[in-house]
């Protein structure tokens, strides 16, 4: 389904993402961890479409397509999801005002009629369920004044809406207490199915005992490091990331 | 720079001879004196230059320059679509219309005013009870400093006049309804064909008494004429006067405004001012908080785009204690329009325990739009609470990655997110078909934006 070769990215003069290299297939899930400022997020939202970070090398497959080539919109009208590490507020616009002209501008590019306002509603009360979304919070200005938790699950609920083929998770489970972490993770765990795939960017191993993931990817410095199975989040919860970096530092000249 | 030259000064002057001797004088003599006092003011103190410092980013020499005759009441053909777009129907329980500042008893309806309460022409109301205007009239809004008042006060004719007696609510909001409907055909094609009227208008609150005023300026076709207006609004104690200003003139007209709002003992005071047409816009807006007490709201919108010039200037002053004052404008400029905001909160050493809050919020949607914004704080008194503020910004970029991350393509997650920052001053509107109207325009407006937008 995706599929990263050697992709480069950077911010202004500081290159971010130095050649990551990962291929999804449909149904599986992988989570990608490391340190902060490893580029987990750059890469969220580099396969999002995100103007402000410059691809430089490399190139990404998705369902046999050219991503990097697509505006951020045909992304997610393509399957694409991103749920954000920090939502943002939109005072004025309800959640369900712009999920609707959302869910519209992706049905009508998949060739499917568009909702109307009833349709809507039903399907939207039937994906509140997945994450326990109160219809209140989702007639209100879109994530203003909204709590932390109230607004990462405003997220999982966003995507069950959508309904893509490939959701990236960018630190999901940050901030969130264990309670609010587990009604996101079985919002998650509801969604997964054999016709998608799942990226779950997360600094720490905690999310991954509610989401088990299929495989688990570390990134230093820009790179994938370390590949494997389950293990390796308990292995990397267990010893930080330090001995991580000492062992890339060794390896580096051969990488390299 | 603006100078204003003696033959410009002169024609008004001429004119004003002229007007007297068409009848002006068969009014009431103390009208006769006040216009001549006005009209005397106006020739010391000519047209303003930006060398003012209140006219600093407004230049008014198109309209120094241009030579305009007293309008008619000439009711055309695009009248009726216009009345029927800008009615507030049966929301309202009275609404008068004027045209080019006429009062039209057969386009105005008086459904079913309560008890006592008044609305009506003004000119007929200084003829035929002149104890509820002359206290007022010109009383408030001073035509010493302000040449386009002094010429409105030299050459007032009619207007609305509303009084609602003690005590009286009116649950309806009266709408007062201004259309401009100047001959077609470009002034400077052919000279000499651009109006000018004089809408003079007295609203007068009684003690604990409560009304909702809505004042609309609407053009009829695109022509160049020029509103010069003048409202006074007095509340009287415990008064409750909810006011909204609909500017929607045509693109190439001038609108000048001036609203003096005189404010008793606990009276509440709520304007909202809302802008969207015109090509050179200015509005004074001044209320005096002259009792202990009072609440004072002023809400603004406006939304310019093109070359249209867009300027408020509002004050209020703080004259006796324990009296708040909340002051939020938001304008929205693309093109290359032009905005000016100035507010300036005067609190006299009297009034301590004031309250004053006033915010000024812009949003620049091109890169050739641009805003002046000014706000003022002059503070006589040292127990007061006093804060003040204003933003200039673009669009937020990750409100509109995150929009376009949701499928949403890139001109509708700006218009969105445009029309979420104008949502706010909408959503405080509190007449329902006002409320629709303006929602309506900001769609429609926003539509029009994102066409334009791409074609480079």
């Amino acid at each position: 389904m995706l599929e990263i070769r050697n992709l480069h990215a950077k911010v202004g003069n500081t290159e971010i993402l130095r050649g990551i290299d990962l291929t999804v297939h449909a149904g599986e899930v992988h989570a990608v961890m490391g340190p902060n400022g490893s580029g987990k997020s750059t890469l969220a939202h580099v396969l999002a479409g995100r103007e402000s970070y410059e691809v430089t090398a490399g190139e990404v497959i998705y369902e046999g397509k050219d991503l990097l080539k697509m505006p951020p919109e045909e992304r997610a009208r393509e399957g694409v999801f991103l749920a954000f590490q920090y939502p943002v507020e939109i005072p004025g616009v309800s959640t369900t005002y712009f999920l609707k002209a959302g869910v519209n501008a992706i049905r009508k590019h998949r060739g499917l009629e568009e909702l109307d306002a009833i349709d809507f509603l039903a399907m939207v009360k039937e994906k509140m369920k997945l994450v326990e979304m109160d219809q209140a919070l989702i007639n209100r200005p879109l994530n203003e004044g909204f709590s932390g938790g109230e607004k990462k699950r405003n997220e999982i609920f966003q995507m069950g809406v959508l309904d893509p083929k490939l959701a990236i998770l960018d630190e999901t489970d940050s901030g969130l207490d264990i309670d609010a972490l587990k009604i996101v993770a079985n919002g998650v765990n509801a969604f997964r199915s054999p016709a998608r795939a799942m990226l779950v960017i997360t600094h720490y191993q905690r999310l991954l005992n509610y989401i088990i993931p299929d495989y688990v990817h570390v990134i230093f410095d820009g790179r994938i490091v370390k590949s494997g199975g389950k293990a390796l989040a308990l292995e990397l919860e267990e010893k930080g990331y330090d001995w991580l970096k000492a062992e890339v530092e060794v390896a580096q000249p051969t990488i390299a | 720079m603006v100078v204003t030259s003696s033959k410009e000064l002169d024609t008004y002057l001429s004119d004003f001879e002229l007007f007297e001797k068409n009848g002006a004088t068969k009014g009431p003599s103390w009208i006769h004196q006040i216009r001549k006092a006005a009209i005397s003011r106006f020739s010391e103190l000519g047209f303003p230059t930006t060398r003012l410092e209140e006219w600093k980013y407004t230049n008014v020499a198109p309209i120094a320059k241009t030579r305009f005759k007293r309008a008619e009441c000439e009711v055309n053909g695009l009248m009726a679509e216009a009345l029927a777009r800008a009615t507030l129907g049966e929301s309202a329980c009275a609404q008068l219309v004027f045209v080019n500042g006429h009062f039209s008893r057969e386009l105005s309806s008086l459904r079913s005013l309560p008890e006592g309460v008044k609305a009506g022409s003004l000119a007929a109301a200084w003829g035929s009870d002149p104890a509820s205007i002359e206290p007022h009239l010109a009383r408030h809004a001073s035509y010493h400093d302000h040449a386009f008042v002094a010429l409105n006060t030299a050459f007032m004719k009619d207007g609305a006049f509303v009084y609602v007696p003690k005590g009286q609510v009116v649950e309806l909001p009266i709408h007062l309804l201004f259309f401009s409907t100047a001959p077609v055909g470009l002034a400077h094609e052919r000279p000499g064909t651009a109006v000018v009227s004089y809408p003079r208008n007295l609203i007068v609150a009684d003690d604990g008494s409560q009304a909702m005023i809505v004042e609309s300026y609407v053009g009829v076709g695109t022509n160049v004429y020029l509103t010069n207006t003048v409202t006074e609004i007095v509340g009287g104690k415990n008064a409750v006067i909810d006011y909204y200003k609909l500017q929607r003139e045509s693109e190439e007209a001038f609108h000048i405004a001036t609203v003096q709002a005189h404010l008793d003992r606990s009276s509440n005071f709520s304007s909202h001012s809302i802008d969207l047409g015109g090509a050179l816009v200015r509005n004074d807006l001044n209320a005096t908080l002259d009792g202990e007490g009072i609440e004072c709201t002023l809400d603004g919108l406006y939304m310019v785009t093109g070359r249209q010039h867009v300027d408020n200037h509002t004050r209020i002053d703080h004259v006796k204690p324990h009296c708040s004052s909340r002051e939020l404008y938001k304008g929205l400029l693309d093109g290359k329009s032009r905005g000016v905001f100035n507010g300036k909160i005067y609190v006299h050493k009297a009034a301590q325990k004031t309250d004053a809050k006033q915010t000024n919020k812009n949003l620049l949607l091109s890169e050739g739009a641009t805003i002046n914004t000014k706000p003022q704080l002059e503070i006589y008194a040292d127990d007061v609470k006093c804060t003040h503020g204003s933003t200039i910004g673009q669009l937020d970029q990750n409100a509109v990655f995150y929009l376009r991350s949701r499928g949403l393509d890139l001109a509708t997650a700006r218009n969105l997110l445009t029309y979420a920052f104008a949502s706010e001053m909408v959503g405080r509107i509190k007449v329902e078909p006002v409320r629709a109207q303006i929602e309506n325009l900001l769609v429609t407006r926003l539509q029009h934006g994102s066409r334009a937008e791409d074609t480079p």
